[in-house]
């Protein structure tokens, strides 16, 4: 369709700017780097909401199809191609209008957060190459070109993390985070492969068509008892699960927080963390017709990982790190979401809750890390104990904060009310057990949440060493705009637009649930001002009455560890350790035999070259008589 | 051809020749004394050439040239090692064929 | 026994005796008489094939170029008195039992052959026919070999010239 060519300039941009300002760093102010960066992305965002214009709006059509903007065959195999293109279908539109979004927020906070560091145009290069890379990944037509921006986005996640690239503990946690990124990758790759061997194609349509071969023609194979197509979703899912940070792969988000905030605020809070729960909703047709057993473990893992998260953000006294666990959480809820969901008109309202808590999420989760980095920028740490009253010094900050925690505890009429009620009733109508799990998790994010905004803006204020102050406007404005978007963004009728199939359906409040959602998170907020808006000792003391369970809590269930354990005593010893033996000594030594061999031989029969002029003569008697016996009585015999 | 003579005892007695020319080749160390003995070779080789071409085709005369060409070419090759052989004198003093071993590893 | 066969015997025993002293006397001088000797029975051989230009050329070449410069040789690089050296047991068993058995190998092969001398008449061989040949260019002629022949002889005689020249400032044997 030539009406969407200009689609390719809103990733395409990105990637010159990312050359542009990474070429010209060192030659030009720095600050200029900041601007050409900002405006692009600004460029980026326009044309995103004109596609989401054009395509909600102007083309609707009922259902929503997938158009493919531009497709070219890339890679020539027998049997399969791997095109190049872009894919525009509802899912795609949105993530595109999100991810731009937060990106030009986040570029704008970044020129007054980082304004001054030594490394300003590095890291708007490398911001510009993240934006690139994550627009590329949501706009992929096929699995093959996915993967690839998939790759990208761990590299830039990668170079971002590691900004503060002299401190040894920022280099641990960028290693960390594409090692485990890279290790769940493998799984992706190897579904991929299993996938598309068997549906013969790697484009996202032909797979996901319902009345395609993937879904119809259910596959013969089967490993372990398991169908192979429930293998290969699993594996698949494995990747996303490694990228979104659920368990047993979480284990990077809180580290990666070593990154610069602006950097947290939009890779790990609202685009990359999330390109696991886009990739399942990508390939959701197949997932929900094909092999409802792998749905059934994307919905389990999201639970349980929403809850675990929950669990461990309440003992937290990083503030970053408090936030870190709340996305992982959150995550959880969108995967689960997506578990229990099926497929097609209100079947399908799991996925559209999903995708709609993807869009809140997004707003407000920037928001609070924006908020965060607004705090540590005026306080200079960011250990909560160390701080208070707060309120009082940056009115703006405490509002938009305000904001931001009243949506992600799902109170009315803030966005993230309308979302996670929507999740609420797919779990309420599929299963009680996980209902009742997100329920208890509904609890406990506006506790910790209100924990934090109660211990940061309320509470006694400590000694200061100098009296923090708001941050400057180029910091504000971007807080300001997220919350509009946190406080409004729960009016769109999501599922008028966003939905399994592509026709929309009429989705409403179910009121029995929401106000027994609302009812626990005042709950929530009132145990939190209850133990933390004063400065009283009650929390200690509670905390300390639940002894170990809190210390297990606090140190994150160990899992830490006993990764350690397992990579280091199990895998470096039994497995590494011979290998690397085997390698040197007997590969190499294998080398080494044959040079040394051939010098001690050559030594040896050096002889033969003695210059003496009979011996020379004898031998080549001796040869052609040799030769004429074995030709005459031999060969010819 | 020569009466009541066959090919086969000339051809026997060139053999011989010619092999004795190896012996004296590969026992000699004077380099005087192993030009002869190639010289012996030679002629046994020429004298093979001849009688075939006399007992086996009396009106060609491919064996007698070759002879002749080989004659030539014995001449050439004499008087080249001759040279060398007054070369190699005037520098070591000997014409032993064991002092001579430079080429050696 | 014939004529023929007594000339050949003679001949033979001479060629085969002379070469054996020849090969294994330990002086140098009589060594080079003795394959004087030996040039001479080769000679006569091809007389009595009748090959009267090749015996002609045998005699000029061989023993008036090649032989002279042996001797020449010889008495400019040893004294006459000179004894060669004894050649070690070890080496003169090695090398005649590689002789003989070389020998055996050639002489097996030579008496399966069944070699019957041809009856045709013999071709002419005086020195026109051979004049001819040498310059014909026709099948069987030899103008090829005969100017590659004459550019050997050149390079030859160049090359030993080279060699054999007293380089400018050194030692000469009189010193």
């Amino acid at each position: 369709m030539n009406a969407y060519d200009y689609t390719l300039w809103i990733f395409v941009l990105p990637f010159l700017s990312f050359v542009i300002t990474g070429l010209l760093k060192g030659r030009i102010k720095a600050s200029l780097t900041g601007l050409i960066a900002t405006s692009v992305i600004g460029i980026s965002t326009v044309l995103s909401y004109l596609t989401a214009y054009k395509y909600f709006i102007v083309n609707k059509s009922t259902p929503y199809v997938a158009v493919e903007a531009m497709s070219t065959t890339w890679l020539r195999f027998s049997q399969m191609d791997v095109d190049f293109g872009i894919l525009l279908d509802p899912i795609s539109v949105m993530m595109l209008v999100v991810i731009t979004t937060v990106s030009f927020m986040v570029h704008i906070y970044s020129t007054g957060y980082m304004k001054g560091d030594p490394g300003y145009s590095r890291y708007f290069s490398f911001l510009s190459l993240f934006s690139f890379s994550m627009l590329g990944l949501v706009i992929s037509t096929n699995l093959i070109q996915m993967y690839i921006f998939w790759e990208l986005v761990g590299v830039s996640s990668f170079l971002l993390i590691g900004y503060y690239y002299q401190k040894p503990s920022a280099v641990a946690a960028a290693k960390k985070a594409f090692i485990v990124t890279r290790f769940a990758d493998f799984g992706f790759l190897v579904g991929i492969l299993i996938l598309s061997n068997y549906a013969g194609t790697f484009n996202f349509i032909d797979l996901t068509d319902p009345n395609g071969i993937l879904i119809t023609q259910p596959i013969g194979a089967s490993f372990m008892g398991i169908s192979v197509l429930v293998w290969a979703l699993i594996l698949i899912f494995m990747g996303g699960a490694g990228k979104s940070a659920m368990f047993p792969f979480h284990i990077w988000l809180p580290d990666a927080m070593e990154g610069p905030t602006p950097v947290s605020a939009l890779i790990h809070a609202a685009t990359m963390v999330v390109a696991g729960v886009y990739l399942v909703a990508r390939m959701f047709p197949v997932f929900s017709l094909g092999a409802p057993e792998a749905l059934g473990v994307v919905a389990f893992i999201g639970a349980f990982t929403s809850l675990f998260a929950a669990i461990i953000a309440t003992t937290q006294r990083d503030i970053k790190k408090i936030l870190a666990y709340s996305t992982i959480s959150q995550i959880g809820y969108m995967m689960l979401a997506l578990g229990v969901s099926g497929y097609g008109g209100e079947q399908g309202l799991g996925f559209t809750a999903s995708m709609f808590h993807l869009f809140t999420h997004a707003f407000f989760k920037a928001l609070l890390f924006l908020g965060a980095g607004s705090i540590i920028h005026a306080v200079h740490t960011n250990y909560m104990d160390e701080m208070g009253g707060l309120r009082k010094h940056m009115p703006a900050t405490h509002i938009t904060f305000l904001i931001a925690c009243l949506a992600i505890s799902g109170i009315p009429p803030l966005a993230g009310f309308f979302s996670k009620d929507e999740i609420l009733v797919a779990a309420y109508q599929s299963n009680m057990t996980y209902f009742l799990v997100e329920y208890l998790v509904a609890g406990l994010t506006s506790f910790y949440m209100f924990r934090l905004y109660f211990r940061v803006f309320w509470n006694k204020e400590p000694a200061y060493k100098h009296t923090p102050h708001e941050s400057p406007n180029s910091m504000v404005i971007p807080m300001v705009i997220l919350s509009l978007g946190a406080a409004f963004t729960g009016f769109i009728h999501f599922s008028g637009f966003v939905t399994s199939d592509g026709a929309a359906f009429d989705s409403h409040i179910h009121w029995n649930i929401a106000i027994a959602a609302i009812a626990i998170a005042i709950i929530g907020i009132g145990v939190a001002w209850k133990l933390y808006a004063s400065s009283s000792d009650l929390s200690s003391r509670i905390s300390k009455s639940l002894g170990a369970i809190y210390t297990v809590a606090k140190d994150k269930f160990y899992i830490d560890e006993v990764y350690i354990f397992i990579t280091k005593k199990i895998i470096f010893n039994l497995v590494s350790r011979p290998i690397a033996w085997f390698d040197r000594h007997i590969v190499d030594g294998t080398m080494n035999l044959i040079g040394n061999g051939t010098v001690a031989i050559s030594y040896r029969i050096r002889k033969f070259q003695s210059g003496n002029l009979h011996q020379y003569a004898f031998m080549f008697g001796v040869g052609v008589l040799i030769a004429t016996a074995i030709y005459l009585y031999f060969i010819t015999a | 051809m020569i009466e009541d003579i066959s090919l086969t005892q000339i051809l026997t007695v060139s053999t011989l020749m010619f092999f004795i020319g190896v012996y004296g080749f590969l026992t000699r160390k004077n380099m005087i004394s192993m030009l002869i003995s190639v010289e012996i070779m030679l002629n046994a080789v020429n004298i093979n050439f001849v009688a075939v071409n006399k007992y086996l085709h009396p009106q060609a005369l491919e064996g007698h040239f070759f002879t002749l060409f080989i004659i030539a070419i014995a001449a050439a090759e004499a008087a080249v090692a001759i040279a060398i052989f007054i070369n190699l004198y005037r520098s070591i003093n000997s014409i032993d064929v064991d002092d001579v071993t430079e080429m050696k590893y | 026994m014939s004529a023929g066969e007594f000339t050949f015997y003679l001949l033979s025993a001479v060629i085969l005796i002379f070469s054996v002293m020849a090969v294994s006397s330990r002086k140098l001088l009589r060594a080079a008489i003795y394959l004087l000797f030996v040039l001479v029975s080769v000679a006569v051989f091809y007389l009595i094939l009748d090959y009267l230009f090749l015996a002609a050329v045998q005699v000029v070449v061989y023993m008036g170029g090649i032989l002279v410069l042996i001797i020449f040789s010889i008495l400019l690089t040893s004294h006459l008195a000179e004894r060669l050296p004894v050649v070690p047991t070890w080496t003169v068993i090695v090398t005649s039992i590689t002789t003989i058995i070389g020998a055996g190998v050639v002489l097996s092969i030579l008496y399966e052959q069944k070699l019957i001398a041809s009856l045709g008449k013999a071709g002419t061989y005086d020195v026109e026919t051979i004049g001819k040949s040498l310059l014909s260019y026709e099948k069987l002629g030899y103008v090829l070999p005969f100017e590659v022949i004459s550019i050997l002889l050149l390079a030859a005689l160049v090359a030993a010239i080279v060699i054999a020249k007293k380089p400018k400032g050194s030692k000469s044997i009189e010193q």
